[in-house]
């Protein structure tokens, strides 16, 4: 019964939510767009009330051409790709093994959430100062117990550490999802390919994996969101420094460090750019496994 | 070659006896039908053919060999299951060919038995469709299509008919019926549906609670079921067990008469009673009547033209010939 009348209706009753949505949305976007545009230093007493000066295209110009452009856009994208390669493998596997009956499932699927709960600063600081500390680290501990000498975690590996701790944060996540999508498959099928003669690793490509397909798509969209703009874990462990610094995070040392405004909202815009980029070729890749 | 049989064979779910140990022989190319309630043990005596549950003691010879301890994939028996297990996300023909694909069978073999099967089953316009865009009964014809191309020794049905509708049921009865002609191999098929064990079943295994209640061609189960379970099951529809007086003037605890052994008259007979529903079929007219004693209510089966109506007295005589009778412990008495 969609007469002129009830539509007309229901746009007037999803007004409220639209009307938020776009001005979460839009008024951040406008305001980034139109400082991206001016020169605005509030140290050097630019201020929205005095009128700022319209400089063009050239912050955009100068957040590209400075040095640490490329390698940021670098360390984003081997931090989000490492993560939800880990996320995804051991996510698979845990998920695998969790639904295998055992005793104290319950304790130990709970267990396996918590992760997710702590928050990405305390995590981070956790794993910094008990585990990967060269002096009174966990890790440390072990490397010296094998007379080896303790590595450096954050400077010396410090991408591949910082993935490690973002990994362990989203792990149960795409465990949870992907063992939610395994306790879906009717055991039927499993039964029918063991009797059609598959072995168990067969069974695990041919039968298990693709029904995952749909929660790992799931499981990669909504991770590749979440992990380009990773911050607290970069900013409590090495601060950018040792090649970490992501777009995010340069983008936040241009706006408060070197308090120019007009240079991180030009950055703001390129991580925008970025994110549809990497959305649309997510969606190009993996996005057919979502049709029905 | 497909003849399997079972010794002693038992299973326990923990503490649990599902099926206290029992013999069963299964010739090479007879359809064997189990039957029985919901819950008898007949899924999990199939499963324990097919080898996707362990027994808990005795032994499975197939073609004599004892298959007891070896995997489900080397026992050369194909399942078709109940909600067909057909792999979602692969073609009709993918389907088809997985089990040779397991097989590493050469791809010019795989496309001639696709083809061979696909032709048999009227599958040919639609291997290139997934199973999620498939009827039922199509699904249901892929599923025994992935079976028939491994060319096993025996084929085991999970109750394949029990997720379509009553009109398409019939008619894949009767496809399967005669692919078990045509293939003469063995076939296995579990239902808990007694017409379709009667229609279809060289030999029918009657089970109850995990026990063999009786075993014989449908037409031995119907003229004498050797006890009262079986009387009870067999036949639709069912027949009237008399408890009693009745009974006593037979020297029987229990006689039984089928509804088409009745005759029913508005004037003289035996028996009086009253009808209740008439449930008027065309071709027959079921008579349900009350006040007969010692069973209640009892059915009759008349032919679709007689015309009685709710609240009517009749008079029932039963056919002598065709009555049984059974003990106080239910079994049949001669």
């Amino acid at each position: 019964m969609a007469t002129q009348h009830s539509r007309s209706a229901a746009r007037l009753m999803m007004a409220p939510a639209v009307i938020l949505l776009l001005g979460w949305m839009l008024v951040p976007l406008t305001m980034t767009l139109f400082f991206s545009f001016k020169k605005y230093l509030p140290l050097r007493g630019d201020s929205v009330a005095n009128g700022l000066e319209w400089v063009g295209f050239a912050n955009y110009a100068r957040f590209l051409s400075s040095s640490s452009f490329w390698p940021s856009v670098q360390a984003t994208l081997i931090i989000v790709g490492g993560v939800l390669v880990i996320t995804i493998v051991f996510g698979i596997l845990l998920a695998i093994l969790l639904d295998q009956p055992m005793w104290g499932q319950g304790v130990v699927r709970i267990m396996v959430i918590a992760p997710f709960f702590v928050m990405p600063t305390v995590s981070a600081l956790v794993w910094k100062n008990m585990f990967m500390d060269p002096t009174n680290g966990i890790l440390a501990h072990l490397w010296k117990a094998f007379g080896a000498e303790p590595v450096q975690w954050l400077s010396q590996a410090s991408l591949p550490s910082l993935i490690l701790i973002v990994s362990w944060q989203w792990l149960p996540f795409a465990t949870l999802i992907l063992l939610t999508a395994i306790q879906s498959l009717d055991s039927e099928q499993l039964e029918a390919a063991e009797m059609d003669g598959a072995p168990v690793l067969k069974r695990f490509w041919f039968i298990i994996l693709p029904h995952l397909s749909r929660a790992i798509t799931i499981v990669i969209l909504i991770q590749t969101i979440f992990l380009l703009a990773i911050f607290a874990e970069i900013f409590v462990t090495t601060g950018g420094a040792f090649g970490t610094k992501t777009l995010s995070y340069l983008i936040f040392q241009r706006v408060l460090e070197s308090q120019n405004v007009g240079l991180g909202s030009a950055g703001g815009v390129y991580a925008i750019i970025l994110a549809n980029i990497l959305a649309v070729l997510l969606m190009r890749v993996v996005g057919k496994n979502l049709d029905a | 070659m497909g003849r399997i049989v079972l010794d002693q064979v038992s299973k326990s779910f923990g503490e649990v006896e599902v099926i206290p140990p029992l013999d069963l022989t299964i010739d090479d190319g007879e359809f064997t039908v189990f039957v029985g309630p919901s819950g008898c043990g007949k899924s999990t005596l199939l499963r324990l053919i097919a080898g996707l549950e362990d027994t808990t003691s005795g032994h499975i010879r197939i073609d004599g060999e004892d298959a007891t301890n070896v995997s489900p994939a080397k026992r050369g028996l194909a399942m078709v299951f109940q909600s067909y297990a057909l792999y979602p996300h692969m073609s009709v023909r993918k389907n088809i060919a997985f089990p040779m694909r397991m097989a590493k069978m050469s791809q010019e073999e795989q496309d001639k038995r696709i083809d061979a099967a696909a032709k048999a089953l009227n599958l040919t316009d639609y291997l290139d469709r997934r199973p999620g865009q498939l009827s039922g009964g199509q699904r249901q014809r892929v599923a025994i299509g992935r079976a028939i191309v491994r060319e096993p020794s025996a084929f085991l049905f999970d109750e394949p008919l029990s997720n379509l509708d009553a009109a398409l049921r019939v008619g894949m009865r009767m496809e399967i019926s005669e692919l078990h002609k045509k293939l003469d191999t063995t076939m296995i098929y579990v239902t808990h549906d007694q017409v379709e064990a009667m229609t279809m079943a060289d030999k029918i295994v009657v089970l109850q609670a995990g026990v063999i209640e009786q075993v014989g061609t449908p037409l031995e189960l119907y003229r004498t079921p050797r006890n009262v379970f079986v009387a009870g099951f067999i036949g639709s529809p069912k027949m009237n067990l008399i408890e009693g007086a009745e009974a006593a003037k037979h020297d029987a605890h229990t006689i039984g008469i089928r509804p088409e052994h009745i005759d029913v008259s508005t004037t003289e007979g035996l028996w009086q009673g009253t009808v209740g529903v008439a449930e008027h079929l065309g071709s027959d007219t079921f008579i349900h009547i009350h006040g007969v004693p010692g069973c209640e209510p009892m059915t009759v089966r008349t032919d679709g033209e007689f015309g009685v109506k709710h609240g009517d007295t009749v008079y029932l005589t039963p056919n002598l010939a065709h009555l049984h009778r059974f003990d106080a412990e239910g079994l049949r008495l001669e």
